[in-house]
Parts: structure tokens; sequence; C-alpha cells
């Protein structure tokens, strides 16, 4: 009975999407807002990436939310794993095969690197703080998933996090007292297209980037190490 | 022919989602459900939209599925070969609960 009424759901979302898809010409889009956007957006902030120019110059606060939102999820998700008892020598788990760890001391400077230019051109080409901060969460927790014993700090993992969140909060703050609106972009907006352009838009997915990055790595390696109470 | 090749991705990510409901090893539904999310990957970036395609690849198909996994594992449940009928009499005790 209850995989008839999947079944059922499956067929009334599949007619759905296919009258959906009837309407709509591909990739064309009905808004309004997103022309004046791509006709004004360039040249008030200063970013190549009019997505960026969106998240953290016309909707920062909106970020903010997102953060929040991240952060008392990450948090809330350590209150239940973390138990505090550290894992015993004895019980840990062995270390995985050749080709994953292989894998893993190939990957990581890789990843880290991949992780970090999304996060530093977001504001030049598609990407930004948020995926890159999950690709950088990834690349931290390779090495535990190829050698569970050693174990992640957790210190240093909140003290970025916490520098970051911060460091995001400050910008925003500073932009308040100086010009009067919370997270009004700062600094010159350079050169459209170059590195150090669009004022404080990097800054802020550099802090971005970090948070999410140290979070995510956090919340992984907690759902790693505490698998010792039910055996 | 960008439709026929968008008809071939829908294609792999519903059996994608058929095969993440009908598994009974769980492991393998994990790894069916981040299908769906690969195939999407590609239809937002047909879509032209790389930063939602970078976002569901990350995501959906790495991160989501890797916490589905270790609380598998936590769980108990990460078996390779799992013999049908005690996973069967898991699920209705599920149900019943």
């Amino acid at each position: 009975m209850h995989q008839f009424s999947s079944f059922l759901f499956l067929g009334g979302f599949l007619f759905f999407l296919s009258v959906l898809t009837g309407i709509l010409p591909l990739g064309d889009p009905p808004m309004i807002i997103g022309q004046a956007i791509q006709n004004h957006g360039v040249s008030e902030t200063g970013a190549a990436n009019l997505v960026t120019a969106v998240v953290l110059g016309y909707r920062g606060i909106d970020t903010l939310g997102e953060l929040s939102i991240l952060f008392a999820a990450a948090t809330a998700g350590g209150l239940v794993l973390a138990t505090g008892k550290k894992k015993t020598q004895a019980s840990a788990d062995e270390d995985a095969g050749f080709i994953v760890k292989t894998a893993a001391e190939l990957l990581f400077p890789l990843l880290v690197v991949a992780g970090l230019y999304i996060v530093i051109h977001g504001h030049l080409t598609p990407g930004g703080g948020f995926q890159g901060g999950v690709i950088l969460a990834a690349a931290f927790f390779l090495p535990l998933l190829a050698k569970p014993s050693t174990t992640m700090n957790h210190n240093t993992m909140s003290l970025v996090e916490g520098f970051s969140g911060a460091a995001f909060i400050g910008i925003g703050l500073i932009g308040l007292f100086n010009h009067g609106a919370f997270l009004q972009p700062l600094l010159s907006k350079g050169v459209v297209g170059e590195l150090f352009s669009a004022g404080t838009l990097p800054l802020l997915y550099l802090a971005v980037g970090l948070k999410v990055g140290a979070e995510l790595a956090g919340l992984l390696a907690n759902l790693n190490e505490e698998d010792d109470e039910n055996v | 022919m960008i439709e026929w090749l968008l008809f071939v991705i829908v294609m792999i990510m519903l059996a994608g989602a058929l095969m993440a409901m009908l598994m009974e090893n769980l492991l393998a539904a994990t790894v069916a459900a981040s299908i769906v999310s690969l195939g999407l990957t590609v239809i937002f970036v047909f879509l032209r939209a790389p930063d939602v395609a970078m976002t569901e690849a990350a995501v959906g198909a790495g991160l989501s599925s890797l916490i589905l996994a270790l609380g598998l594992k936590r769980l108990g449940l990460w078996k390779l070969d799992v013999p049908s009928t005690a996973v069967k009499a898991d699920a209705q005790e599920d149900g019943k609960s």
C-alpha cells in the first residue's frame, strides 16, 4: 500500500514536470528583476560574477541568515553526536586499503587548491564561499577516511569557524558605522575582472568559505569518530 | 539534440531514484541517491547555472551521500552483503513503531 502511494506520487510528479517543461522554453526565465540586475549589477558592485553581486552585495544579510542556519545545524549535530568521551585506541577502525590511502594523499592537495581557488575567485567565476567551503571540508575529511585512527583537532576547527564568522559580521559593522548601512560594500571597486576588485566582497566570501569548510569538516569528523558506543 | 541528451539523463536519474527506493542494500541505495544528484548537476549545467551545478555536485552528490553513509555506519547498517530477510524484518519493525 505504501509503495503504491509512492508510485502514485511519482506519476503525478512526472506529469507535473512534463507540463512545466512543455510550457517553459529551456533556459529562459520569466523574470523582470533579473534584467535590472544585469544592467546595473556589475557597475554598482564591481563583481564580474553577478550571482556573487546578488548574494553578497544586494542580499548580504540573507547570506548572514544562511550562515547562522548552518551554524545552528552544525552546533546541534555536534551536540547530539559528540558524547565527549575519547575513542580508545583498541576499538579504532583499521586503516583503509592501499587504493583509498594513496588516493587520499594524492587528492588532498588538489582538493585544497581547488577549494581555495573557488573561494578566492568567487567574485569573478561561478562558485564562491559555499561551494568552495564544501570542497575544503571534503579535502580535510579525506585523511580521516583513509586513517580512522587519526583524529581531527576540533579546537582549531572551532577557532577558524568563530573567527571567520566574526570577520563577516565585523566587515558588516564597519560598513554600518562608516556608511550607514550593514554590509555596505567598502574599499574601491577596482577594475572589473581583476583578482583584487569588487571591494570587500572577496573578503566576505573568504570568511564564508572558511566558516562553511570548518563547520562541515567538524560535523563529518564528529559523525565518523564517535561510532564506538554501540559496539 | 540537447533534448535527447536531457531525456537520457532524466531516465538515468529516474532509474537511480527507483533503485534508491527499492534496493534492499542501504549502502547501494545511498549510492543510487547520489546518482540522482549527479544527473541533476549535468542538467543545471545545461540550464546555464554553473553555480547551482557546483553546489549540487559538492553538496548533493558528495556531502549528503557521505553523511548518509556515515549515518549507516553509526547505526551498524554498513553492510556490503545483507540477507534480504533481515532487512525486511527491520523495515517492518520500523514501520510498526
